[in-house]
């Protein structure tokens, strides 16, 4: 497709001519700020019918009359939306031959994560690489690079089996009616204030369409990385599982130092009708920010899935190591009679990094059923937060509901809140809850280290089996990624 | 040269001496018995040979091979061949026991400049000394000792002994808890590491142990200090006659 070329294009002309400010295309970044003008701009930019321009300006004006959030238990400065940039693309390079031509930063950070070197061609769009993984059922990436998909593989086999995978603007182009039916029918734009802003300017994302009856084979993978200096982030995420399919996606991301605070803010939404099942697995390793807290990336997401069909399951498991400051509520609306929604998380926040994250799960349908294992570790002098809500409303006869929070201290700076919220309008809900708080004792250090493993070592082994209830839910291919991420978050814990 | 040498120790915790000048030589090859009243100090000594925190060693010096061990952590004394088994091992819950000594004994190899074990290679290791051991299959899959009963705690940590191989073993109260099987089991996982060598520091309060872990020197523990060392024969006389003596001397 040669869609982006013709963007370049028709944007370069519209950028200089119609809207009054001129585009520096070798960059391709919209201007500082953000207005109408800008909104028009990514449209135009991305080729969008009219409809979803009307829908991003609708959001926008919502967005300029809503209250910033603050009850969350998170400290921050004010966020001055005006100095960012709203949209970057990077240059289209021609393809790649070989990894040689890759990004070398790009490919430390694939190592880091210990990718294998086949997948780190897949990622980074190297010519030919799909044929180095030879038709194995595998990983299929939708890579993110900045803004914009530079690399998608596994597509057309995917398509061959009726399975839609690709960027949400290619979508756009090529079922836009799909896309027209499904978006904001579970994350409206005016839902929050983080979710309107990123209805109004959202510039990239996945789009994911399991067909009818299909178990997807494979694992659908997007790795985010964060890239241009000052451009906040809006990724939009849409996954429909058609009656009685199944899809496990993976969701990753890294990001290198930076010094200034990045604004994130993705939406993510899921539908799955009657018997579909939708897996959705994240590691999040954004930059922290260095001891002080400086620098590190702000990540303000809404996801959230609507369990529409009859005996239809969402398990959401994140694995959230990174970021300055996480909000963050992976959610579950129960519609489907026999519905099920599962939370696995863990959190884990170092030095000056702050979360507040936890999930909803609305229970409306007969006989919902929804799990919450949350485990929550901080170090240093972080923050942490678990916020959970577990609604039952009157029609859900025999909703059940377990939550299990736990949450890990290590030294004697750090804090974990845990903030449940239980709402029961049917007087037949079985609801549960536990929640513990402990710390890693120095006889736990001493046994380690007494068999002979270094205090930093020991902290990773002790965090990993503290997190193993949530770690053993993730798919292979994260679930070892997940438990290095772990031991290198914690890294300067001890000491 | 002795494996460990330990010169006129005298250790603290806060204000207060716990061992107050501990004189004691293991020669490669030897077992030795320390017996002596509750709150003599004999956790204290093993875990200052072992490098715990919290002790501050006012006098005196430990040599382990020769060396001072002084300035080196827990863990590097453990990579260096101490092994404790503890009066009261800890649990790590999520942790399997597999997983644990996995990373022990990859500490050890990393250390050393080695490469990781490989899976299968572990894997045997681990069947074969259980097996040994009579340690039931469960135990390894399971979180260190969460769960464990005493006996099996104690048990699990000779268990670890078996696996790690140290050369300096040190024993406290590993025979608390224990049935007469289990006992026996250990005290035969025990001997099977004896060789010349390897020494042992065996602590306890009961001559049972030492009719199956025959010791070539018993030594009495009492206030801080060893006020007598003799042969296999002095457990025995401790046993009839208990501590009298040598509390009145201390
Ligand atoms: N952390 C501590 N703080 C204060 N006192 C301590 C501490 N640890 C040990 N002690 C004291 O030091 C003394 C020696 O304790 P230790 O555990 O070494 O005795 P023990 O000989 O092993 O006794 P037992 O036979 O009962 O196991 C005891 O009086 C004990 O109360
Ligand atoms: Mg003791």
């Amino acid at each position: 497709m040669a869609i982006s070329e013709q963007t370049v294009e028709t944007v370069a002309d519209l950028g200089r001519y119609k809207y009054g400010f001129s585009t520096d295309i070798e960059s391709d970044k919209a201007p500082k700020g953000l207005t109408e003008d800008t909104i028009r701009f990514i449209s135009a930019k991305k080729n969008e019918p009219a409809w979803l321009l009307e829908w991003r300006l609708g959001a926008f004006r919502a967005w300029k009359e809503m209250p910033e959030p603050e009850w969350a238990k998170l400290d921050y400065p004010p966020i001055d939306y005006q100095d960012a940039y709203y949209y970057a693309a990077p240059r289209q390079k021609p393809k790649l031959k070989s990894l040689d031509e890759v990004d070398p930063e790009l490919l430390r950070t694939y190592e880091k994560l210990g990718i294998p070197l086949k997948e780190q061609a897949k990622l980074a769009g190297v010519e030919g690489a799909d044929e180095m993984a030879s038709g194995m059922p595998g990983v299929a990436v939708d890579a993110v690079f900045d803004s914009v998909s530079v690399a998608t593989t596994y597509k057309a086999k995917l398509r061959e089996m009726g399975v839609l995978f690709m960027s949400i603007s290619e979508a756009v182009q090529e079922f836009p009616d799909l896309v027209q039916k499904y978006l904001g029918s579970v994350v409206p734009p005016g839902d929050n204030f983080f979710a309107c802003l990123n209805s109004a300017v959202f510039t990239d994302g996945s789009f994911v369409l399991v067909p009818k009856g299909l178990r997807c084979p494979m694992e659908l993978s997007t790795y985010f990385r964060i890239n241009e200096k000052n451009t906040g982030q809006f990724e939009r995420t849409l996954i429909v599982a058609e009656e009685g399919s199944y899809v496990s996606y993976l969701e990753g991301c890294t990001a290198p130092q930076r010094d200034e605070h990045q604004l994130h803010a993705a939406v993510v939404e899921l539908v799955a009708l009657d018997d579909a099942e939708i897996k959705y697995s994240t590691v999040q390793n954004w930059y922290p920010g260095d001891e002080s807290g400086k620098g590190g990336i702000y990540n303000f997401v809404t996801k959230r899935a609507a369990c529409r069909g009859r005996n239809s399951k969402v398990s959401w498991t994140q694995v959230e190591t990174g970021s300055a400051i996480t909000w963050k509520y992976p959610s579950c609306i129960l519609q489907g009679d026999n519905s099920q929604g599962e939370f696995y998380s863990v959190a884990i926040t170092n030095n000056r990094q702050q979360a507040d994250t936890g999930t909803k799960m609305i229970h409306i349908g007969k006989n919902t059923r929804s799990r919450i294992v949350s485990k929550g570790i901080s170090a240093g002098r972080a923050e942490q937060t678990y916020r959970g809500l577990v609604r039952v409303l009157p029609r859900a006869e025999g909703a059940r509901n377990f939550t299990q929070c736990d949450s890990l201290l290590i030294g004697d700076r750090s804090a974990a809140h845990t903030v449940p919220y239980i709402e029961s309008r049917n007087p037949g809900a079985q609801l549960e809850h536990e929640a513990t708080t402990s710390r890693i004792s120095d006889d736990q250090m001493y046994y380690c280290q007494q068999r002979g493993i270094d205090p930093e070592e020991a902290v990773a082994l002790i965090v990993n089996g503290f997190c193993r209830d949530v770690l053993q839910t993730l798919p292979m291919e994260f679930a070892v990624e997940a438990q290095k991420l772990v031991g290198i978050s914690l890294e300067g814990s001890v000491g | 040269m002795p494996l460990i040498e330990i010169k006129n120790l005298h250790a603290r915790i806060g204000e207060r001496e716990i061992l107050k000048g501990i004189n004691l030589a293991i020669e490669p090859g030897t077992v030795h018995a320390v017996m002596g009243p509750n709150g003599a100090g004999k956790s204290t000594l093993s875990n200052v040979i072992a490098g715990r925190e919290g002790y501050e060693v006012t006098e005196g010096e430990i040599l382990f091979n020769g060396e001072n061990i002084a300035e080196l952590s827990p863990d590097e004394r453990a990579r260096a061949g101490i092994f404790l088994a503890f009066q009261y091992p800890v649990e790590i819950p999520g942790v399997t026991l597999s997983t644990f000594l996995k990373a022990a004994l990859n500490a050890r190899r990393k250390a050393a400049g080695e490469a990781e074990i490989a899976p299968v290679e572990f894997l045997k290791l681990m069947r074969d000394t259980a097996r040994r051991l009579n340690l039931p299959d469960d135990l390894i899959r399971r979180p260190v000792n969460v769960g464990f009963s005493g006996g099996e705690k104690k048990r699990a940590d000779i268990f670890q002994m078996s696996v790690l191989e140290p050369t300096l073993c040190l024993l406290d109260e590993t025979d608390s808890g224990l049935d007469i099987d289990a006992l026996k089991v250990v005290s035969e996982g025990v001997n099977a590491l004896r060789s010349p060598e390897r020494g042992f520091l065996v602590i306890t309060h009961y001559q049972r142990l030492l009719n199956h872990i025959v010791p070539d020197v018993v030594h009495v523990f009492a206030d801080g200090r060893i006020v007598k060392t003799g042969d296999a024969s002095l457990a025995e006389e401790l046993e009839a006659n208990g501590y009298a003596d040598y509390t009145d001397a201390a």
